[in-house]
């Protein structure tokens, strides 16, 4: 699995540079207008966190390809400081920031596929995938 | 020494500035250049080689660096060509000034170089200062332009405002939606605000959660807040984040938010009869006689 790009997130407005990519490979790969805006609200949930608790770290684009379907594959990873209690994120409503809580919860059920890796002090990856429909 | 040097650069120019421009031709090939016409490369080339030179003569002059620091940034050629420019020059003049003395040793080839770099420094320094001055320019600029299509608030009807949102919306943008919010109800005395989000290409939780705020605020100082203009795509991607929505009153499109606001401030919209319809009402009521 080589990544075909990323972007780095670090600023506020990079969060707006990670969707805006992640909106036109969906395009290009014939996800439809609703999946193309799923993609685009998770990659924005993913980069936010990053800019809001890793302060630093890259969002991942591939393409991803099997014998019978195609998908796209992004993967936010930041070398923050880790979640310490993964099952307490996961629920609708837990938020440590003020916000609405909803924000890896939604990525779980906008996408595909959803994957946590993380280790306190160490930082965090997450690989969600997208398969299009045919 | 360095003087010395001088008058050899400056007795040669005309050979230095040949063998410079043939290296630069050589760098448009694999550079960015490629489009620009050759003879416009051409007579920015000699031009820049006569920058350069008044430099070295009058000692570090910056005016005409400024001067043609101007013209390549409204060109808008990459810095690049200029940083490449000087490279290819303090090469192709350490190379002459070489070639023109008999006995080199450690000492002389120090001098030769400290002395060259002397020259092309001050233009480095300043070429690069104005290409970034200007571009921090270009950002602040586009900065401002940002604010000003932030967030107007259009009174259409006593009591009904609307706040149409385009574009993105970050932290900064979200507190001035809500400030622009807040103040225009009180200023127009509305009774119903509706926020259109049309134009918003993504709603994830931040949005969503700066959205419930000013709602709720805008319930504080007694209006009433309607959320317009909610795409299918938006509407499922909501709905798939689990943000609730249900204490804001949502709607479509403006124009049914319209109508819902209208009846809110108990008014309704009716259609007049037309004259003609009258005329014609009034000939049928004669004929019926």
């Amino acid at each position: 699995m080589t990544p075909q790009s990323f972007v780095t997130v670090y600023k506020e407005w990079d969060i707006v540079g990670a969707r805006q990519i992640a909106r036109e490979m969906a395009k290009e790969l014939g996800f439809n207008v609703v999946d193309q805006a799923r993609i685009a609200t998770a990659v924005s949930e993913l980069a936010r966190n990053i800019y809001l608790y890793a302060k630093e770290g890259q969002i991942h684009y591939e393409v991803v390809e099997t014998m019978n379907k195609k998908g796209l594959c992004v993967r936010a990873v930041d070398t923050g400081p880790g979640i310490k209690d993964i099952s307490l994120v996961m629920q609708d409503g837990y938020s440590t920031s003020g916000g609405l809580g909803a924000g890896l919860p939604g990525v779980k059920r906008l996408m595909d596929e959803f994957d946590i890796q993380t280790k306190v002090g160490e930082g965090t990856t997450i690989t969600t995938t997208k398969w299009v429909r045919l | 020494m360095e003087s010395r040097f001088t008058r050899i650069v400056v007795e040669n120019s005309n050979t230095i500035v040949q063998m410079w421009i043939k290296e630069i031709d050589s760098l448009k090939e694999v550079n960015y250049t490629a489009t620009i016409s050759d003879s416009l490369y051409d007579s920015t080339n000699r031009e820049f080689a006569e920058v350069i030179f008044t430099s070295i003569r009058n000692q570090g002059s910056t005016n005409a660096v400024e001067e043609f620091s101007g013209k390549i940034i409204k060109l808008g050629w990459p810095l690049s060509y200029i940083t490449d420019g000087l490279q290819a020059f303090r090469r192709v003049t350490t190379d002459f000034i070489l070639s023109q003395s008999e006995k080199v040793d450690t000492d002389y080839f120090s001098n030769v170089l400290s002395s060259v770099n002397h020259w092309i420094e001050p233009i480095i320094r300043q070429l690069v200062n104005d290409y970034t001055g200007s571009w921090e320019n270009i950002l602040s600029l586009q900065r401002v332009a940002l604010q000003e299509l932030s967030a107007p608030l259009i009174p259409v009807i006593d009591g009904i405002t609307i706040m149409p949102l385009i574009g993105t919306i970050d932290t900064e943008r979200a507190k001035l939606i809500m400030e622009g919010l807040l103040q225009g109800v009180i200023k127009h005395n509305s009774e119903v605000v509706l926020i259109d989000i049309t134009g918003v290409p993504v709603v994830d939780t931040m949005v969503a959660h700066h959205l419930i705020q000013a709602a709720e605020a805008v319930r504080l100082i007694g209006a009433k807040c309607i959320l317009v203009g909610i795409r299918p795509e938006i509407a499922q991607t909501i709905v798939k984040l689990g943000i609730d929505l249900s204490d804001f009153a949502t709607k479509s499109s403006l124009k049914k938010g319209f109508t819902s606001a209208l009846e809110i401030t108990n008014r309704t919209i009716v259609d007049l009869e037309s004259k003609e319809e009258k005329v014609e009402k009034l000939i049928h009521l004669l004929q019926g006689e």
